[in-house]
C-alpha cells in the first residue's frame, strides 16, 4: 500500500456519529428494564421468563477478574440497555420504509444495503445499536430453505427453534457477562441451514454502536443442520468517544452431524485514542457445539480494535471426529489489551482440535493468549495442536502466553508449539536495502506472519482485513 | 560512478571506519580484502545506509551525496548489497518478495509495475541461469536455506533487480566448488561497461573467476594497499602482517 493512502486511513475511519432521534429504555439495569426489552420486543412468555431467570442469577454472580487486563468498575446502573433509531420502533416491511439517514451510515461504512447496490455473494444483516436494521438477500436464502434474520424477527417466526438452542450452548447460568447478556440481550442475527444444504453466500453482521452511554448486548445463534454448511462473518465499529463503551455479546453454534460451520469475525469496534481514553470493552463470550458426529466448528478472528478485548471463542467436541479450529489474530497498540484465546473441550472419540494465535503488540499495548485443552476421559485419540506466536514492536509493549492443559487420556496426542519474536531492525534494513520502504516492509513482515490466520477468511474479506492489521499498526515501527 | 571521501563510521562508542577513501568507475570491479574485524561489512552497510552508525566523511554516487539518503531510495537509485549473512523472513514467500522489491524499485523510475505473469516469466529464467531450483521460489524467504543456497539467493537478486553498484559481502564464502562458479559466471555475465562492483572476499579463488581491476587492503577502518589483480597472489603467500 501505499504511504500516502496509509496516511488518510490512520485515522479510525468510522469514529463519525449518526444524528439520529434514538429512542431508549429506561436508564440503568433493573427487573423493569428486563421487562421493558421483552415488552417492546413483543416476547413470549417463555422468554421473558427466561430472561427473569438469567436477571435474577446475575443478582447472585460477581464480575470476573482474573483476567490480565484490568479496567475501571463499570456502573451498571448508568448504562441503558435498549436503544432503538426512533425510525425502527415499528418495524419498517421494506428498505423503502428504513429511515434514510441509517442507510446513509451504512453505506458510509461501505455496507450497501439498498438492493442494487449489494455487495455480491454476500448477504449482509445489519445491527444497528440494539436493533437490526435490515437483511439482504432474504428472497434468495428463503428458497433453499435458510434462515437468516435478525433474532427479535426468529424468536416471532420460528419460536420452536429459538426455544430449542437458545442458551443450549452458553447456558444462563454460565458466566457474569453471559448471565447478563441473557437477561438483556437486545438483538443479533439468527441463522438456520436445513439438512443438506450448503449456504451458497457468505452471511454477514454488521453490527454498529451508535448511541453514547449504550451498553451492546447482541446474541447470535446459528444452527447447521445435518450434512449442511455456512460462512458467517461478522464486523464491527463505532464511532470515537472518550467514554468506555460495553459490548457483551453471546454467540452459540450448533453443528449437528457431519455440518460445517465457518464463522470469522473482523474486529474493529473503536480502540481508544493514543493516551488511552475511551474505545469499547469487548467482552464476548463465542462458544460453539460440535454436536453431532464429523461435525466442524471453525473459529478465525481478527481482533484489531476495542479498548479491552476478553474473549475465548471455543469448541465443544461432543460429536465422534467433530473437529474444531481457532485462527487468531491479535492486535494491541498504543494502550490497547488484549486477553484472548480458546478453550478446546474434547468429550467425543477421535475428535481433533487445532489453534492457531499470532499476537502482535505494539507501543504500550499488552496482549495475552489464555488458551485452555481439555481432553476427557472417554475422548480416545484425540488430538490437539496449539501454535502461539507473538511479535513485538518496540520495548514497551508485552506479550504473554498462558497456556492451561487438561489430559485425562493417555490415547490422545497435544502438541504445543510458542515464540516471541520482535520486528527485527535487521529484516527491515534487509527489505529497505531491496527497494521496499519502511511501510512496505512492515507489511510484508507482519503479513507474513499472519498469513496462515488470513488464508482462512472469505476471499472477500481477506484483502481488507490484511488492510485493517497495517493500519492497526501504523506508526509503531521506525 | 561512486567516490568516497575521508569516510568514518562508528557505532557503540567503537570507531570502525577511520578515513577511507575510495573511487569507483563505471564498469570497474574492485575487490576488498582484509582481516576479520577490519570494517568490511560496516562500508558495505554504511554504503547501503543501515542505521546505527555515526558516520562522517562523504559518499557520493553519481555526483549526488548519498550520506542522508534513505536506505530504500539508495536501492532504488541502484545500490545493491549481497549480504555476508542473509536474513531469514518467516511466512514471507521467496517469490512474493522479489516481486515486491522489484516493483518498489520499478515504481520509483516511473516504471509500470510487473503484473504476476510477467514477474514469473522473468525470475524463472533468471533462477535457471543460477541453476536455481524453482522450489525455492515458493519457500519462505531464507528460511531454511543452506549457507550457500542463500548466497546463490542474494545473486539471484541482484540479477533481477539490475543495480549500477553491486556490493558482495562474503558471496563466496560457504560456496561449494561449483555454486562458486555458477556465482562467478553470474557476475560476469552481467557484469558490464554500466555497471561497477565492489568485491569483498577473503579469497582468491573467487578473484580468479571474476577479474577485479583493483584490490584494495583494509585493516583498522582504512585501506592500506591498493594494487591489480597481482595483489591477491601476493597476498594469498604473505597474508596480511607484512603489510602494517
Ligand atoms: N554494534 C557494534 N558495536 C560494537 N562493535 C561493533 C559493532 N558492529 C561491528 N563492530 C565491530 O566492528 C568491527 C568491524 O566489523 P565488520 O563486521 O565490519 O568486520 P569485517 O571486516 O566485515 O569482518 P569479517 O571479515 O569477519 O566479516 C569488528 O571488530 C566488530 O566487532
Ligand atoms: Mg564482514
Amino acid at each position: 500500500m501505499k504511504n500516502k493512502e496509509l496516511n488518510s486511513l490512520k485515522e479510525y475511519k468510522y469514529g463519525f456519529t449518526t444524528q439520529i432521534e434514538d429512542f431508549k429504555a429506561p436508564k440503568g439495569l433493573t427487573e423493569e428494564t428486563v421487562r421493558f426489552i421483552s415488552k417492546i420486543k413483543k416476547e413470549p412468555k417463555w422468554l421473558l421468563d427466561w430472561r427473569l431467570k438469567a436477571f435474577k442469577r446475575l443478582k447472585s454472580l460477581k464480575e470476573p477478574n482474573w483476567q490480565k487486563p484490568k479496567y475501571p468498575k463499570i456502573q451498571y446502573q448508568d448504562l441503558y440497555y435498549f436503544s432503538s433509531p426512533k425510525s425502527l420502533k415499528d418495524k419498517p416491511k421494506s428498505l423503502d420504509e428504513v429511515d434514510p439517514k441509517l442507510i446513509e451510515t451504512y453505506k458510509k461504512l461501505g455496507i450497501p444495503l439498498d438492493e442494487q447496490k449489494k455487495l455480491s455473494g454476500v448477504a449482509v444483516d445489519a445491527v444497528f445499536d440494539s436493533v437490526s436494521v435490515a437483511t439482504t438477500f432474504k428472497g434468495e436464502l428463503t428458497k433453499k430453505g435458510i434462515i437468516f434474520c435478525s433474532i427479535s424477527e426468529a424468536i416471532q417466526k420460528h419460536p420452536s427453534l429459538v426455544k430449542k438452542y437458545l442458551g443450549s450452548v452458553i447456558p444462563i447460568t454460565d458466566h457474569y457477562f453471559a448471565t447478563l447478556n441473557s437477561a438483556v440481550f437486545t438483538d443479533g442475527s439468527f441463522v438456520y441451514i436445513p439438512p443438506n444444504v450448503k449456504c451458497p453466500m457468505e452471511l454477514s453482521t454488521y453490527f454498529r454502536i451508535n448511541a453514547s452511554q449504550t451498553g451492546q448486548f447482541e446474541r447470535t445463534l446459528i444452527i447447521a443442520d445435518r450434512g449442511s454448511y455456512v460462512s458467517y462473518l461478522e464486523g464491527c465499529t463505532a464511532p470515537m468517544r472518550d467514554e468506555n463503551q460495553l459490548h457483551a455479546a453471546n454467540v452459540e453454534l450448533i453443528a449437528l452431524d457431519d455440518a460445517e460451520i465457518k464463522y470469522s469475525t473482523v474486529q474493529n469496534w473503536y480502540p481508544g485514542d493514543e493516551e488511552g481514553n475511551g474505545g469499547i470493552y469487548n467482552f464476548v463470550t463465542k462458544r460453539g457445539a460440535c454436536r453431532g458426529k464429523n461435525s466442524k466448528i471453525s473459529w478465525t478472528q481478527v481482533e484489531t480494535g476495542s479498548a479491552i478485548t476478553w474473549k475465548y471463542p471455543s469448541c465443544i467436541l461432543q460429536g465422534d471426529n467433530s473437529v474444531g479450529e481457532f485462527y487468531s489474530i491479535a492486535i494491541t497498540n498504543n494502550h490497547q489489551k488484549a486477553d484472548t484465546g480458546t478453550k478446546m473441550i474434547h468429550l467425543g472419540k477421535n475428535t481433533k482440535s487445532k489453534i492457531i494465535s499470532k499476537g502482535i503488540s505494539a507501543g504500550s499495548a499488552d496482549n495475552t493468549y489464555r488458551g485452555l485443552v481439555d481432553i476427557s476421559r472417554k475422548a480416545l485419540n484425540s488430538r490437539n495442536y496449539t501454535q502461539c506466536d507473538s511479535l513485538l514492536m518496540g520495548n514497551s509493549c508485552g506479550a504473554h502466553t498462558i497456556p492451561y492443559i487438561k489430559n485425562k487420556n493417555a490415547s490422545s496426542v497435544i502438541e504445543h508449539e510458542a515464540t516471541t519474536s520482535k520486528i527485527n531492525e535487521d529484516q527491515l534494513f534487509y527489505c529497505n536495502q531491496r527497494g521496499l520502504n519502511q511501510e512496505e516492509a512492515v507489511s510484508l513482515i507482519v503479513n507474513g506472519f499472519c498469513k496462515e490466520v488470513l488464508q482462512q477468511l472469505p476471499m472477500e474479506f481477506a484483502v481488507e482485513a490484511q488492510k485493517l492489521v497495517l493500519i492497526s499498526l501504523e506508526g509503531s515501527v521506525g | 560512478m561512486l567516490k568516497i571521501f575521508n569516510l568514518k563510521a562508528s557505532t557503540g562508542g567503537k570507531d570502525i571506519l577511520k578515513g577511507l577513501n575510495l573511487e569507483i568507475k563505471a564498469g570497474e570491479v574492485h575487490a576488498i580484502m582484509g582481516p576479520n574485524g577490519s570494517g568490511k561489512s560496516t562500508l558495505a552497510n554504511v554504503l547501503s545506509g543501515k542505521p546505527g552508525y555515526q558516520v562522517s566523511g562523504e559518499i557520493n554516487f553519481e555526483g549526488k551525496k548519498l550520506n542522508n539518503v534513505p536506505i530504500e531510495e539508495r536501492a532504488q537509485n541502484g545500490i545493491f548489497l549481497a549480504f555476508q549473512y542473509p536474513l531469514e523472513i518467516p511466512g514471507v514467500n521467496t517469490s512474493n518478495f522479489l516481486r515486491t522489491a522489484i516493483n518498489s524499485i520499478r515504481k520509483s523510475k516511473g516504471e509500470k509495475e510487473l503484473d504476476a505473469l510477467s514477474f514469473i516469466k522473468l525470475i524463472k529464467e533468471k533462477a535457471s541461469e543460477l541453476k536455481i531450483d524453482e522450489k525455492f521460489l515458493s519457500r519462505q524467504l531464507n528460511v531454511g536455506f543452506s549457507g550457500g543456497e542463500k548466497k546463490k539467493n542474494e545473486i539471484l537478486q541482484m540479477k533481477l533487480l539490475e543495480p549500477k553498484f553491486s556490493v558482495l559481502d562474503e558471496t563466496d564464502s560457504g560456496l561449494d566448488i561449483d555454486a562458486l562458479r555458477i556465482v562467478a559466471d553470474g557476475v560476469n555475465s552481467y557484469k558490464n561497461k554500466d555497471n561497477s562492483f565492489l568485491i569483498i572476499t577473503h579469497y582468491q579463488r573467487l578473484l580468479d573467476y571474476i577479474k577485479p581491476d583493483f584490490i584494495h587492503v583494509l585493516s583498522d577502518g582504512k585501506i592500506i594497499k591498493t594494487g591489480r589483480s597481482e595483489l591477491g597472489q601476493q597476498l594469498e603467500k604473505t597474508g596480511y602482517k607484512h603489510l602494517n
